[in-house]
């Protein structure tokens, strides 16, 4: 089977998936977890095209995540604008400054960028917890729905469309993305950036596009789930939610698409189980992350089709 | 106005000294590893929580803070030997994840048995602060700057005098040539994090006097060791102690003269800038890439 089919496939089972899913949840809870892991999977899905696919490291996306969620917040809410709207200025917004930064920061390497990263997402959580009068400050602030064209987007049944949607395109996107030689310029930057650019590609320009538009994914998910969670507060863009994310896509397998989705799935699920510890819930996350590190260092899927592979053989 | 600086300055060196402390330990595993340790931070915590907690169990103060530092030293020989270890030769991004994940376990496990509270744990020779200049500086300050440069005096003695030492930097530079002259390296890195946990509970146990301590406080005072690190230059020791020291001074000005709710983003703001014009730190060596 050549990898364009596989890929297929893949799409063709997230989509067959989602469609049913609707049959079996039993209740808002779980349309709610549905919800929940589609946004985190989305995100997910952004940050391996920068992480796994690219290899340059990023420790501070929920930093954009949280921006866009307080952009699309702030405007809709303190200055009346339409939520549709709001989403795209707040995607604008984190465009901009991830373009800006993207070049100087892109130019580090290693620790170097994990630092420059973590540090870009810190600052974007201080600022939304000091400028109380605008975002409320450590409290938080409430989100009005959002509005899409017209249709109030309410309810866990109808937030489950939009995001099921959104989660089924980007996979889509993301697939054609990596298939395209554009995608297989990024793996090549993974490989050895000296060699990718030997052979022609534009390095700095393909590393700076990955960035922000991993950002731009990250800023719109962090709109959508302000407006369906209806509440925020400035911890989503805080340091523990980036690892979260970097977790998800190294967990489910980095460069996988499919695997985004996994890890997705499975650190949403994770704090669900684990809230029934009364206090040891802390200690069993750090457990589970240490422990899947040391035992799947490449990941849910990379391991699972590794070990198909070689049974098929 | 010279008042007012010289409050800063005092205060800026006092919780400096602490980053450099912690940053050291970020640089001596990264030396021997080249991992970032990121549960850096738990060790200053497990420093300070722990002496409040041997102290309240009615154990003189000395002891108690010579018993939090082998707490803290073991600690990090059980995260070397049962997170680092087992990972092997993994890459950066999993080893980061190993470390928080550690990070989380020893935060989580001082949430349960110790609490959620904020500590304070009693100053080391009095609270009756000397007047310099119209400005306060508390004999605790002292103890921590004096430490800081034992400490560090020490260390340099260590790695340019003792065997272990010279072991320990020979296998920073070059791990295969380390073994075949016959250095144990697996030994080397278990001294560096026995070495990192001691250095970062010191610190610890040093600032919880001043500024208290919770079973949280490991978070930011952990990142900022790392900005002290890379500030100065990773791997770089002297690079460490001036990331350090600058780093705590710029905070208290900041703090002092700008804003005080935007005292802790100075810390990112300033490591943005520096990356943005120096991509190595202060210090660091310059490398340069191949195929």
């Amino acid at each position: 089977m050549n990898k364009f089919s596989s890929s297929t496939l893949g799409l063709l089972a997230l989509a067959a998936v989602l469609l049913c899913l609707p049959l079996v949840l039993p209740n808002t809870f779980y349309y709610d977890v549905a919800i929940r892991i589609a946004i985190n999977a989305v995100v997910a899905i952004g940050l391996n095209l920068l992480i796994g696919y690219t290899g340059q490291i990023s420790l501070g996306h929920a930093g954009f995540f949280g921006l866009g969620a307080y952009a699309s917040a702030v405007l809709s809410s303190r200055y009346g604008w339409p939520s549709a709207l709001a989403l795209l200025a707040a995607a604008g917004a984190t465009a901009l400054l991830a373009l800006l930064v993207a070049r100087p920061v892109l130019r580090l390497k290693g620790h170097y960028l994990a630092m420059a990263t973590l540090g870009l997402g810190i600052i974007i959580m201080i600022v939304l917890t000091n400028e109380a009068a605008f975002t409320g400050g450590p409290d938080g602030m409430a989100v009005p729905p959002l509005v899409l064209f017209g249709w109030e987007v309410s309810g866990e049944k109808s937030w489950y469309a939009v995001c099921a949607a959104v989660l089924l395109f980007i996979t889509w996107a993301a697939v054609n993305l990596i298939n395209a030689p554009g995608g297989r310029a990024l793996q090549a930057i993974h490989g050895s950036e000296i060699a990718a650019f030997a052979v022609g590609v534009d390095v700095t320009a393909m590393k700076i596009r990955v960035f922000v538009l991993s950002a731009v994914i990250a800023s719109v998910m962090g709109s959508l789930s302000a407006h369906y969670v209806g509440f925020i507060t400035p911890g989503i863009a805080g340091f523990q939610h980036s690892i979260e994310l970097v977790t998800m896509v190294v967990l489910g397998g980095m460069a996988s698409v499919f695997g985004s989705i996994v890890g997705a799935v499975l650190l949403t699920l994770l704090p669900q189980f684990l809230s029934t510890l009364e206090g040891w819930e802390t200690v069993a996350f750090g457990l589970v992350l240490m422990a899947s590190m040391i035992f799947l260092p490449k990941g849910v899927v990379p391991t699972l089709r590794a070990r198909l592979r070689r049974g098929a053989a | 106005m010279l008042t007012g600086f010289l409050q800063f300055l005092f205060s800026g060196l006092t919780v400096g000294a602490t980053y450099a402390l912690a940053a050291l330990g970020f640089a001596i595993i990264y030396n021997s590893s080249r991992v970032i340790n990121f549960a850096q931070g738990e060790f200053i915590m497990l420093g300070g929580m722990s002496a409040v907690a041997l102290t309240g169990l009615g154990i003189p103060l000395p002891v108690s803070i010579v018993l939090a530092i082998a707490v803290a030293a073991a600690v990090g020989a059980l995260i070397e030997k049962f997170a680092i270890e087992p990972a092997g030769r993994a890459d950066v991004v999993p080893l980061i994840i190993i470390t928080i994940g550690a990070s989380l376990v020893v935060r989580g496990l001082v949430q349960v048995f110790l609490g959620k509270g904020t500590h304070a744990l009693g100053a080391f020779s009095g609270e009756k602060p000397f007047v310099i200049a119209g400005a306060t500086l508390l004999p605790q300050s002292l103890w921590v700057l004096g430490v800081a440069t034992v400490v560090v005096a020490a260390l340099g003695w260590f790695f340019g005098y003792t065997r272990y030492g010279k072991a320990m930097l020979a296998s920073s530079h070059n791990m295969l040539a380390a073994e075949l002259v016959g250095i144990n390296t697996r030994s080397v890195l278990l001294l560096s994090f026995v070495l990192s946990g001691a250095l970062g509970a010191m610190g610890g146990v040093l600032l919880a006097p001043i500024t208290y301590t919770s079973y949280d406080v490991g978070i930011m005072l952990g990142l900022k060791g790392f900005v002290a690190a890379t500030l100065g230059g990773l791997g770089s020791g002297m690079g460490a102690v001036v990331g350090g020291l600058l780093l705590g001074v710029l905070e208290a000005m900041t703090a002092g003269y700008i804003s005080s709710a935007y005292k802790d983003a100075m810390p990112f703001v300033l490591i943005l800038l520096v990356l943005f014009f120096m991509p190595n730190g202060l210090f660091g060596a310059k490398t340069t890439d191949r195929v």
